[in-house]
């Protein structure tokens, strides 16, 4: 394996308008690793994977993945991670293997390798018998497993889970975290996840960084930080770090409108 | 050229899929052809203008073409939403050639409904003066097809509520289609409506039709002009439909 970090942040600033969202951040993601981070909400988890998937551009700073810059390389950058969003993106009129087959296309994966692979991951992720069914009657669940195996067909280097258990059963969940790490040992892809339930990314993480404020605060496997806080569990580090206030992400008032106006448009 | 065709093919895979979207949007067309078609039929014909229904048809093929395509629009809102379109926006993949897969799926539905409806006029009673001209009529109807389906694709990308969507529409289909002398002849109308059918690009795309499928002189500003105008709106709606898309942030 080599030394060189497969995901490499140095120094980046994101402001919206006035506000900070993530404030000199720098980090490393070694190949093959299951990095996670976390954070309390409005923290910089989502936009930090904004800028990691070329969605948004830093305000300044640099991002790299595989040796590549982020925003000068986009094309290249694109074809070398899957990611799946925090809010679900399969278009539900499609079956799965319509959605599949899309996705291959858009990535350039010629015919006959696409059939062979969307068969392989729908195997793995369990989706094969329901292939030729609507997305739309899927349950949460079938359908994250469903993102995660689109967001690996084609060959990622990096795979981008960003909250993939938010809203899923204990169980669906359980399923979802050993289908993670089964991942690392049949596909040898560096897995960069975040996450609001600690005991997951204790459970699952190698490394984990912990966002505050649009400020890393901590880096280090969960040990380190249980170390390093003096505290017993991933969850009390967690609190230690980033202390107990409860942070709402809509603040002001033009922010509570906002949430609203999202509600609504569900 | 695959990611064209495999987004195309979506668009239009879905429309089959929907059957009550393709009997419902059969709905405005066909009441306008039967309410006023047979109602004002008498009137036009007491005028010297002889049958209404066969001057109508055209207009009403126009207006299924442009109704169509207009609501494709919706489609971007809809992914936006639901979050496909981040799937494509993330996608090593020119921006440029998913824009024109989603439009070319777009017009290609509203050319279906068209067709719809123009069996629907022939059974109407609406007679093609000849029917060399029928696939050259069609050639019209995908120009009009393509246009407003770019039109849409700028404005989907650009409008993020489904309030303000449906409502810009409401504001812009209605005023296309009446203004586009689909309804009504373009000679001897007041000075204010006449300049104003000619700033509308349904206008040509009606008016191309009429001249091809009711037969000489029907055309009134003759169908190769009317096909430049709808090539040359055509190009600017793609364009700026392609530059909006370009400008979508996730």
């Amino acid at each position: 394996m080599s030394d060189r970090p497969i995901i490499r942040v140095q120094h980046v600033v994101k402001s919206f308008g006035t506000v900070m969202a993530v404030n000199d951040v720098s980090f490393d993601v070694r190949p093959g690793e299951i990095f996670a981070f976390l954070g309390p909400n409005g923290a910089g988890k989502t936009t930090t994977i904004k800028m990691l998937t070329t969605l948004l551009r830093p305000t300044t700073g640099s991002l790299e993945l595989d040796g590549l810059d982020v925003t000068t390389h986009q094309r290249d950058v694109r074809t070398r991670f899957g990611v799946v969003f925090q809010d679900p993106s399969l278009d539900s009129e499609l079956t799965a293997w319509e959605n599949m087959d899309i996705h291959g296309v858009l990535y350039h994966v010629p015919r006959h390798p696409r059939r062979e692979r969307c068969e392989v991951l729908l195997r793995m992720f369990e989706l094969w018998d329901r292939r030729d069914d609507l997305v739309k009657t899927f349950s949460g669940g079938m359908k994250r497993r469903l993102e995660i195996a689109r967001g690996l067909l084609h060959t990622p280097k990096v795979l981008f889970l960003d909250e993939p258990t938010l809203g899923l059963d204990p169980q669906s969940r359980n399923q979802m975290w050993t289908h993670v790490r089964n991942l690392r040992a049949t596909e040898g892809v560096t897995v960069f996840l975040t996450t609001h339930y600690m005991d997951e990314a204790d459970r699952v993480a190698d490394r984990i960084a912990v966002i505050d404020h649009g400020r890393l605060v901590a880096t280090g496997s969960s040990a380190e930080l249980k170390d390093q806080t003096g505290a017993d569990s991933l969850e009390a580090a967690f609190l230690a770090l980033t202390g107990t206030t409860i942070r709402d992400e809509s603040a002001t008032a033009a922010d509570q409108m906002r949430q609203v106006a999202r509600v609504w448009r569900r | 050229m695959a990611v064209v065709f495999a987004l195309w093919l979506r668009e239009v895979k879905k429309y089959l899929r929907s059957r009550v979207q393709i009997v419902a949007s059969l709905g405005g067309p066909l009441m306008y052809l039967g309410v006023l078609g047979f109602g004002l039929g008498p009137v036009f014909q007491r005028a010297g203008e002889g049958s209404y229904i066969q001057f109508m048809a055209p207009g009403v093929i126009g207006m299924a073409v442009l109704f169509t395509a207009m609501f494709s629009g919706i489609a971007m809102l809809w992914d936006r939403q639901f979050g496909f379109l981040k799937e494509t926006l993330v996608a090593p993949v020119p921006r440029l050639a998913i824009m024109i897969g989603r439009t070319l799926g777009g017009a290609t539905v509203a050319v279906l409904q068209g067709t719809l409806i123009f069996v629907v006029t022939l059974v109407a009673g609406f007679r093609p003066a000849s029917v060399l001209a029928v696939p050259l009529a069609f050639l019209l109807i995908a120009l009009i097809a393509v246009v407003f389906a770019a039109l849409a694709t700028a404005i989907g990308s650009t409008i993020k509520e489904m309030q303000g969507f449906q409502m810009v529409m409401n504001f812009l289909v209605m005023p296309i289609f009446f203004l586009s002398a689909a309804i009504y002849p373009l000679q001897g109308l007041p000075r204010v409506l006449a300049a104003l059918t000619r700033l509308d690009p349904l206008t040509y795309g009606v008016d191309g039709m009429r001249g091809l499928l009711i037969g000489r002189g029907s055309a009134h500003f003759g169908v190769a002009f009317d096909v430049a105008v709808l090539l040359s709106v055509g190009v600017l709606f793609v364009a700026a439909g392609a530059w909006r898309f370009s400008r979508i942030e996730a």
